[in-house]
């Protein structure tokens, strides 16, 4: 991964401001290692948003809407550029979906989730702090505690 | 506001609207305790959990109100449930009965339950989680004992950090404009999430040590078992415990109408002499458990409405 292959592309999607460490989650829920695609990822890059933040770049490809929410939801500060011909065509934030399900686990080792074969299912509850509630044992975390 | 089919999983799915129709039902209820109108009903009582008291005050409702009852209390004495998901054994019961009322150790079991079952689920403890026929009763014996529910002065007393029935019963009075009293030890605090959600909701409330400090101002007291279990310092047990005994000699200040609640069993938390003193309620609370079952149990299966 070198620097300038970070940097720029012509065509594609550019995931900006995803907390430092999470990168890596990112591309393996998206099932971006199997893509053939040319993907790169920066990590801890300084950033004044968010402190220290990773990137990943996906050449010639467009995600779509869901894939754009699962990325919401484990990297809920990231930022979206939609690159065509080397420029910003489009930008914006993900924002979490006011209910999810799986992806992330309830962190209430006494909850159903953790002990039946069941989906976990979230519900936004404030915005800032980010906080989301258990939809079954109603227990409410901070969102970055979960992930 | 129809009930017919409904779920009765968790207190806060219930509007302000909802309790007050549960609570008027029981009123009936309590008029007209034996009648014939679940005949040809069946209701499955699932207790993954023990719990004596909560079942047969379940059945009882089902058979007064001329039901049939089948289920079980105890899942070790039971092949029912073994190996098999929550989510099948609630699919495969549903088939045999109307009505399911679940109770388990695991928080969120109801809500799956309900999830897979086409019948309504009544839910009747789900770990530290939820018990809302339980803070129904609660509500009904305060209106029950008061005449009204509005604008009560109520003191909560004793552990207030893990007590599910306090946090329960918090969030649905909040509904109707209470001035609370939290009477605990430090270490038991009521939660600071809940502490917020009065404030966001300008619900008056104070916190105590001493239960003398309130006893003049208040309509209802409930009080709740302080555990030697929470104390991680057994020092600092020996030294609350005594603070959070009621004897009849504390109640002197009171107001005429105050009422002491317990969810019960008590261990020690109320004085026998308490009990033949004109405040002593919790008997009356216990009663309770019938009529607001049959309320919530002919809600859901239509019969009332
Ligand atoms: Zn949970």
């Amino acid at each position: 991964m070198r620097a300038y292959k970070v940097y720029a592309i012509e065509e594609g999607t550019v995931i900006d401001h995803i907390e430092s460490g999470k990168g890596t989650k990112v591309i393996e829920l998206l099932n971006l290692k199997d893509s053939t695609d040319i993907i790169s990822m920066g990590m801890n890059f300084e950033s004044s948003q968010v402190g220290k933040k990773d990137i990943i770049k996906i050449e010639n490809r467009f995600l779509t809407k869901d894939e754009l929410n699962t990325i919401a939801i484990i990297a809920p500060t990231a930022t979206i550029n939609i690159i065509k011909k080397a420029k910003v065509a489009e930008k914006f934030k993900v924002e979490l979906p006011d209910e999810f399900q799986g992806i992330i686990k309830c962190r209430n080792p006494t909850c159903i989730t953790r002990n039946e074969p069941v989906k976990s299912k979230f519900k936004k509850f404030s915005e800032s702090p980010l906080k989301v509630r258990c939809k079954y044992c109603e227990k409410v975390f901070i969102h970055f505690e979960l992930l | 506001m129809n009930f017919k089919k409904r779920d009765i999983i968790s207190i806060e799915d219930l509007s302000k609207d909802d309790i007050l129709k549960i609570l008027k039902v029981a009123k009936k209820m309590e008029k007209n305790p034996v009648q014939n109108i679940l005949k040809g009903k069946i209701m499955a009582t699932l207790f993954f959990e023990p719990s004596t008291r909560t079942r047969l005050s379940f059945e009882s409702s089902m058979k007064r109100l001329g039901g049939e009852i089948l289920g079980f209390g105890n899942p070790k004495i039971t092949s029912v449930t073994k190996g098999e998901t929550l989510w099948d054994t609630t699919k495969m019961i549903q088939a045999y009965c109307d009505v399911i009322v679940i109770r388990h150790y695991l928080e969120g079991a109801a809500r799956l339950s309900a999830e897979s079952a086409d019948v309504p689920v009544i839910n009747a403890g789900d770990g530290s989680n939820q018990h809302p026929t339980q803070t129904m009763l609660d509500l009904f014996t305060i209106e029950q004992s008061q005449g009204k529910i509005k604008d009560l002065h109520i003191a909560m007393c004793g552990d207030l950090k893990y007590g599910r029935t306090v946090h329960s019963l918090t969030k649905a009075l909040s509904l109707f404009n209470p001035t609370l009293y939290f009477v605990s030890p430090d270490t038991l605090r009521i939660p600071g999430y809940i502490r917020h959600e009065l404030r966001t909701k300008k619900i008056k409330f104070s916190e105590h040590t001493d239960i003398n400090e309130v006893m003049n101002k208040i309509d209802i007291l409930y009080a709740t078992r302080i555990q030697k279990e929470r104390f991680p310092d057994l020092a600092d047990y020996e030294k609350v415990k005594n603070t959070y005994i009621l004897k009849k000699n504390m109640l002197g200040g009171a107001k005429d109408n105050m009422k002491i609640m317990h969810p019960l069993p008590r261990v020690n938390e109320i004085d026998n002499d308490v009990d033949d003193t004109k405040h002593a309620y919790y008997f009356q609370q216990a009663a309770n458990a019938v009529p607001i079952r049959q309320a919530i149990i002919s809600l859901v299966l239509g019969a009332e409405k």
